[in-house]
């Protein structure tokens, strides 16, 4: 049994209800799904015995600027047990921005879901320590939007005040 | 020796304050080096026994900006830590001078982009643009000894009745 086919049966004997759109591209296996799913199926395939996706290695997110659903978080995770890595994706809309909160299944989403936060402007909900990650806190952009200039809003970065 | 020729007669030498003191100033430029990314490897190159940056008298590099005459700004400053950059600044006894080092500090750089601040100009006063990325400890040493014939130019009152700057008192930052 290679990789898609035991992702696959796994997901679909524990989550019937869920509709899973399980592609294989270049060898590497993606799993789409609904954001609201995220949190069970995350803890699944990580406590799994079978798949045991430990390792929670990115979480970030792509704007598709004109798409129905603008949003798509994508979650990079890989099992030791396996040696091999899954790609998830939730698709998220503008009307929504929020998406549960891994970072109780993997701590190391934490900082990787502020760092989402932070150039997407993605809400989390439930996270421990919800702040930006790098442009300071008062900044009203999310700079890897597709609709944020290269070279930033004039003023909205403030600077210190030269001196005469 | 220049001095020595001097002294044989009675011992004593005329000169001006101004040049007396500008002479120690400059002989003793004590940098603060702020060294923000790549640039501050070179600069730490320049204090090495090969470039020996105590040849010009200034490698007593102070860590603190209190003890400091001139400020090295050494790498990509951004927006977010331009603030610190000013902070530094403002803390160093006057007179002081400023060095930009390299192509990013100098006008951004390569980093044409929204969280780098195009030049450190923009915010403090800057005496010395250094080109190159990084730019050699030579290229250094040479901005210094600019920065001394700066100084060799100054008169003691070009610094007179200069008020202190009011620093702003910020709590938990």
């Amino acid at each position: 049994m290679d990789l898609k086919e035991l992702v696959t049966y796994k997901l679909k004997e524990k989550f019937p209800e869920v509709e899973f759109d399980i592609t294989d591209y270049k060898e590497q296996l993606a799993v789409t799904f609904d954001k609201k799913n995220i949190v069970n199926v995350a803890s699944f395939l990580k406590d799994d015995p079978d798949l045991q996706f430990k390792l929670c290695e990115d979480v970030t997110a792509i704007d598709w600027a004109r798409r129905k659903n603008r949003f798509a978080v994508v979650y990079h995770i890989f099992s030791l047990k396996l040696n091999s890595r899954i790609r998830l994706k939730s698709d998220v809309d503008e009307s929504d921005l929020s998406v549960d909160s891994v970072a109780f299944v993997w701590k190391t989403a934490d900082w990787h879901e502020r760092e989402t936060y932070d150039m997407y402007g993605i809400i989390f909900n439930n996270h421990p320590d919800f702040r930006r990650m790098y442009m300071p806190e008062e900044f009203e952009y999310y700079p890897l939007r597709k609709d944020f200039p290269l070279m930033g809003i004039p003023g909205s970065l403030p600077l210190p005040k030269k001196d005469e | 020796m220049g001095l020595e020729a001097k002294l044989k007669q009675d011992g004593f030498f005329t000169s001006t304050v101004d040049a007396l003191v500008a002479w120690a100033r400059k002989s003793a430029v004590w940098p603060m080096p702020m060294g923000i990314s790549c640039c501050a490897i070179e600069m730490m190159a320049s204090g090495d026994p090969r470039y020996d940056i105590a040849r010009f008298g200034s490698e007593v590099m102070r860590f603190t900006p209190r003890q400091s005459d001139c400020m090295i700004v050494a790498g990509t400053v951004t927006y977010k830590m331009s603030h610190v950059v000013k902070k530094i600044y403002d803390q160093m006894p006057a007179p002081k001078w400023v060095i930009a080092m390299g192509a990013c500090t100098s006008s951004g750089g390569m980093y044409r982009s929204y969280p780098v601040v195009q030049g450190i100009d923009q915010f403090m006063p800057v005496d010395i643009y250094l080109a190159g990325c990084p730019p050699r400890p030579d290229n250094l040493l040479n901005a210094l000894m600019q920065i001394q014939e700066k100084i060799g130019r100054t008169k003691a009152r070009d610094f007179q009745d200069r008020p202190l700057p009011e620093l702003p008192v910020i709590q938990n930052n």
